[in-house]
């Protein structure tokens, strides 16, 4: 097999990707780890890894530009690498979810609220387990696996219909509460949005293994609560 | 899509060299077919049988047949054949004549006498070259003296000017610089609104860029050429059926 430098670079830009992925995963369980301690200094260094997160985002992105330009890639090269673009993007939103829940346990700091927290654990634990098996997936473009993942995304949705109703609950016991069980549900949101985009990612494995690009859609309710 | 040209069961000998093995292909009218596949692979010598480039050469046999219009071009009167069939090659090579006489020589050669009829031809074609704005105040100037691809384009014009049915391009931008190149490929979506092309490139971003279908010819073990797809351009490099062509146009091959 010839082509031995192009591959290694498309091999390197794939160790970047898995890289911000860790990341992702890492300030995500940061960030509710902090909401429970309510650890304002550990929300506030979320925001910090955000900005690396961004800039790892956008020298990917410039790497496999590079490659593209110069190497004129084909096939499943190219298929490689224009998903490695559409995936890093969904990392650094992801990142951005974390970031959010980060701003929420700022604003909670001294605010004595009975949040749900096991169940945003809970919904945290899945996705992310969702996220670093698609991850997986990916890098060794297993479509098959890839193809599996999203079901699991249904266990995320119903925890997040019970953070949802313990909110309401939340609010509905003291109104003064309102303000403040809302950025419950912004946690729940995210967590619930950060599932929905590992789909994202399994679809492009699919499309890397088999050219093909579908749709791996598979839950059909949880519209209701979508507040984007 | 109509075919315009069927190959069937086509083998190609030098002697008692086998160049080409059992190719079948059709090509679509009035698109643009590029064969790609590494030197030695028998593209050229395929796209040569095509009007016949081959017989010159002493000692070369087919077997199989080439069919267009309902006629198996290998047993067709070639001045007939190339009246229908035009070929472009790698360098450009007009003849020491002026503008104007390159054009009008193929025309002249079937029998066109009448002046004003070769004027029209010459305009016509020189237009449908994308050369005429470039040249038309000085026809009389050698065709030599032209920069490499206006030369190219005269080749082309010269080809246009007996209207074939198809034009053959053997590598036709391989001489020429990156605006050239472009120019030609630009010019290439227009002339297939008129005629069918077959093109050979070892350039397979040129045949991505510019053709609607696109064949991977590959060697045997013992050297004879065979087809190892054919497909739509645009599949064949996204997604191609084969692993070889994968390999080859990924540049993984060999």
């Amino acid at each position: 097999m010839s082509r031995k430098l192009f591959s290694q670079k498309i091999q390197n830009i794939k160790d970047e990707v898995l890289l911000l992925g860790s990341m992702v995963e890492e300030a995500v369980n940061k960030s509710i780890y902090a909401l429970k301690m309510r650890d304002t200094k550990l929300a506030k260094q979320i925001y910090q890894r955000d900005i690396e997160l961004n800039d790892k985002r956008f020298s990917i992105e410039n790497a496999i530009l590079i490659l593209i330009a110069t190497q004129q890639p084909m096939a499943r090269d190219l298929r490689e690498l224009a998903s490695m673009l559409d995936v890093i993007s969904e990392l650094e939103r992801m990142g951005d979810y974390a970031k959010g829940i980060a701003k929420v346990a700022i604003k909670l700091e001294n605010v004595d609220l009975k949040i749900p927290i096991k169940e945003i654990e809970t919904m945290a634990e899945l996705s992310i387990g969702m996220l670093h098996k698609a991850l997986t997936a990916f890098i060794n473009e297993d479509a098959k696996t890839a193809a599996q993942i999203p079901y699991e995304d249904d266990a995320v949705d119903r925890i997040y219909e019970d953070v949802y109703h313990k909110a309401v609950e939340l609010m509905m016991s003291d109104p003064l509460n309102v303000d403040n069980s809302n950025l419950i549900i912004w946690v729940g949101h995210n967590l619930e949005r950060l599932a929905d985009r590992v789909t994202n990612i399994c679809e492009r494995t699919v499309f890397i293994a088999t050219g093909e690009l579908m749709e791996l859609e598979v839950d059909e309710e949880d519209d209701q609560l979508d507040l984007e | 899509m109509k075919i315009q040209i069927s190959v069937k069961n086509f083998n190609f000998f030098y002697g008692k060299f086998q160049a080409l093995r059992d190719i079948n292909f059709e090509i679509p009218e009035r698109q643009i077919t590029a064969i790609i596949g590494p030197s030695g692979c028998g593209k050229s010598t395929f796209i040569r049988s095509f009007n016949r480039m081959n017989d010159l050469i002493a000692s070369v046999s087919t077997k199989g047949e080439i069919i267009l219009d309902g006629e198996n071009i290998l047993e067709l009167d070639p001045v007939t054949l190339r009246k229908k069939i035009g070929m472009v090659f790698q360098r450009p090579n007009p003849f020491p004549k002026s503008i104007y006489e390159n054009v009008a020589y193929g025309p002249r050669a079937h029998g066109i006498k009448n002046k004003n009829q070769l004027d029209e031809i010459v305009e016509k074609s020189l237009k449908d070259s994308f050369l005429w704005d470039e040249v038309n105040k000085d026809l009389n100037k050698s065709g030599l003296s032209l920069s490499g691809g206006q030369q190219q384009r005269l080749c082309i014009a010269r080809a246009l000017a007996v209207e074939p049915e198809i034009i053959l391009m053997d590598e036709p931008a391989s001489a020429l610089d990156p605006i050239a190149t472009l120019k030609i490929e630009e010019l290439m979506q227009e002339l297939k609104q008129k005629y069918t092309i077959v093109i050979v490139t070892h350039n397979m971003q040129q045949a991505a860029r510019a053709s609607d279908y696109t064949a991977f010819f590959n060697m045997l073990p013992d050297r004879a050429g065979y087809l190892v797809e054919h497909d739509f351009t645009q599949t064949i490099f996204t997604n191609p059926k084969e692993k070889l062509t994968e390999d080859y146009i990924s540049g993984r091959f060999g």
